[in-house]
């Protein structure tokens, strides 16, 4: 169900935990399954849940709570935009704005070729940055301009 | 980020973070020096009480404190946790000590885990901060090379193993014991207390949390002793501490000040207001604290006590500075959208409560409200304050009534006139996307 790099990766996050501890792991196991998945149908939640000996259900409640978590199919690329307070004071929802226009669709809509998908974010703990963007979860992109949002979806569009 | 003060003293973005640099810059005295001379951990406690440090992670309870209810003679394991969840809105100190002086966490939380008597760690860092969590990592692995973490540090008797937890969007797991929840790999749903961690916290076992600014400051606290960092602020308010500037200001930013500083000085290092507009207003603690008309907060400095008696919390350091093309109803408005949005739901007042609170000060900006509004909205917020597990239920009703009793005039003009006080192409203006010179 998942690559043997995906699991090695696995297998280092639960050798942090104490050895009867094993769920610890799951949030970083989701996490790392959804890199290589793209988003995380049922059936990995599953083998992630019997990876850890933890009951399905328990990991399926982790995969739901988490705002990271895909529990459906993204576009190639995912883009959160921070709207909240202190970045929309300096232009967060101007940035927002742009990204719909310029991908054509709302949040949480996904462009007809399937490449990206627009989220809005709550607070990333990087409000001086503001606007920031988080693309695919891991990557931060401070004090976007729209000049730099051209350039990120090039970027991102070759990908 | 300004490179004064203590913990981002001599720090210099991305250049300076590891080991080398942390050690020429001071970096593992005070750990060697509590090894070597075997100094005793009431010692220790003795001396975070004495420097009279304050929690900086919200609440601002004093450390050493929390740190002498750790029980001594637990037959078991005892765990350390350090809360980099940082996801009050307004909040961006903990990344910077993260990525730029990732050591000196590592260092305060050895000294810790020293004084409680705890035998593992973890730092817990907010979900959309993957770059810092790997930057954490790195550093750990070079503490440990180093024999400063792991087993027999420095070659004492005394071990100590520490690691790095990812969140994944989460705000609640900023609150402790949902913290807790999420390392044990379930939902973040706090606990009620008591009991308190220190007796069950991690695992069952007795666990002490703090922030990460906090453990950051601990080295700084043993190397000075005590009195001096207390010396560094003011009577009860210990010692440096980072504030995250954010808003219409000209250079938003972390800067590390001392406690006591007038808050005319923090706004004057993060470049004054933009364009030169006029103070509105500011929330001087991050989201969860009341907000304060601009003219009350011109007379604070920036100090636990001074912005409590103004009538509001100091939390966790981070200043919202909002200028006059601020529509105060809209700022609400997102304010308890995130409230309603990041509520675990396990208590009724909370669950139903911020969803209430969001749609009725929606409605109001929206053009709908009603006459009776205000008292609706004053009367949710006590249903819910004091009657829930955690204080998110607080958090999200604070705001509410702090914008009320100071910008009443505000929402008022917006229930009759059903547009905003602020003309929309005046605020639009006022928040366009910020492009630093
Ligand atoms: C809803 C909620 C969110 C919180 N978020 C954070 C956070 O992001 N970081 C933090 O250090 N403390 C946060 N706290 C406070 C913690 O519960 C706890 O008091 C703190 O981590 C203790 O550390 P300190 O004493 O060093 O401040 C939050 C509390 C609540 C109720
Ligand atoms: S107050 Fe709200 S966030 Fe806190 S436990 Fe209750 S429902 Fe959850
Ligand atoms: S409000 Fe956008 S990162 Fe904090």
């Amino acid at each position: 169900m998942l690559s043997q790099e995906s699991l090695q990766q696995i297998d280092r996050e639960i050798a942090k935990y104490p050895p009867d501890q094993k769920q610890s792991a799951v949030m970083s196991a989701l996490r790392i399954a959804q890199v290589e998945k793209g988003w995380l149908p049922k059936e990995v939640i599953e083998f992630v849940a019997d990876y850890l000996g933890m009951p399905a259900i328990a990991a399926y409640e982790v995969a739901s709570f988490y705002n990271m978590y895909d529990l459906e199919p993204v576009g190639r690329h995912k883009i959160t935009v921070c709207t909240n307070l202190p970045c929309a004071l300096s232009g967060g929802v101007h940035a927002a704005d742009y990204l719909k226009e310029k991908l054509g669709i709302d949040f949480n809509e996904t462009t007809p070729d399937g490449k990206f998908t627009l989220k809005e974010g709550e607070c990333m703990g990087a409000c001086g940055d503001a606007p920031v963007l988080l693309v695919n979860n891991h990557h931060m992109c401070s004090w976007m301009t729209k000049e730099k949002i051209d350039q990120i979806l090039a970027e991102l569009e070759d990908k | 980020m300004s490179g004064s003060g203590l913990i981002l003293a001599g720090v210099d973005g991305d250049r300076t973070w590891g080991l080398q640099d942390y050690v020429a810059r001071g970096g593992y005295s005070a750990l060697r020096k509590i090894i070597s001379e075997k100094i005793p951990p009431e010692t220790i406690i003795a001396e975070l009480k004495a420097s009279s440090l304050r929690g900086r992670g919200g609440a601002g309870f004093p450390t050493g404190l929390k740190w002498s209810f750790m029980p001594r003679s637990f037959p078991g394991a005892k765990y350390l946790a350090c809360n980099s969840d940082e996801g009050e809105p307004g909040t961006f100190k903990d990344r910077d000590i993260l990525r730029y002086n990732p050591h000196t966490v590592i260092e305060g939380m050895t000294i810790a885990a020293y004084a409680m008597g705890c035998e593992r760690g973890y730092n817990y860092i907010h979900g959309e901060i993957f770059d810092v969590y790997e930057r954490f990592e790195a550093a750990l692995a070079e503490a440990r090379a180093a024999g400063l973490l792991g087993q027999s540090i420095l070659g004492s008797d005394f071990s100590f193993e520490l690691f790095a937890h990812h969140g994944y969007g989460a705000y609640i797991c900023g609150e402790e014991t949902a913290l807790l929840e999420s390392i044990e790999g379930k939902k973040g749903q706090p606990r009620f207390k008591p009991p308190f961690p220190a007796s069950y916290g991690l695992y069952g076992k007795p666990t002490t949390i703090n922030n990460t600014e906090t453990f950051a400051s601990v080295p700084f606290i043993i190397n000075m002793g005590g009195e001096a960092f207390l010396n560094l602020g003011k009577p009860n308010n210990g010692g440096t501490k980072l504030f995250s500037v954010s808003g219409h200001v000209n250079r938003p930013g972390n800067y590390e000040i001392a406690m006591g500083t007038p808050f005319a000085e923090l706004l004057e290092m993060a470049g004054g207001m933009r364009g030169g507009r006029k103070l509105k207003a500011v929330i001087p603690g991050g989201s969860s604290a009341p907000v304060l008309p601009g003219n009350v907060m011109m007379d604070c400095t920036m100090d636990y006590d001074s912005i409590s008696k103004a009538g509001s919390m100091l939390g966790s350091g981070a200043v919202i500075v909002m200028d006059e093309t601020t529509c105060m109803v809209k700022a609400l408005e997102r304010l308890s959208y995130f409230y309603f949005e990041e509520s675990c739901g396990q208590c009724t007042p909370c669950r139903e409560g911020t969803g209430w609170l969001y749609r009725v000060v929606h409605r109001i900006e929206n053009g709908l409200g009603r006459k009776e509004d205000l008292d609706l909205l004053n009367s949710v917020t006590g249903n819910i304050m004091g009657r829930t597990i955690c204080a998110l239920g607080d958090a999200a009703s604070m705001p509410v009534q702090s914008f009320i009793k100071h910008f009443g005039s505000e929402f008022e003009y917006h229930i009759e006139n059903k547009k905003c006080l602020v003309p929309p192409e005046v605020q639009y203006e006022g928040s366009q996307i910020y492009v630093r010179p």
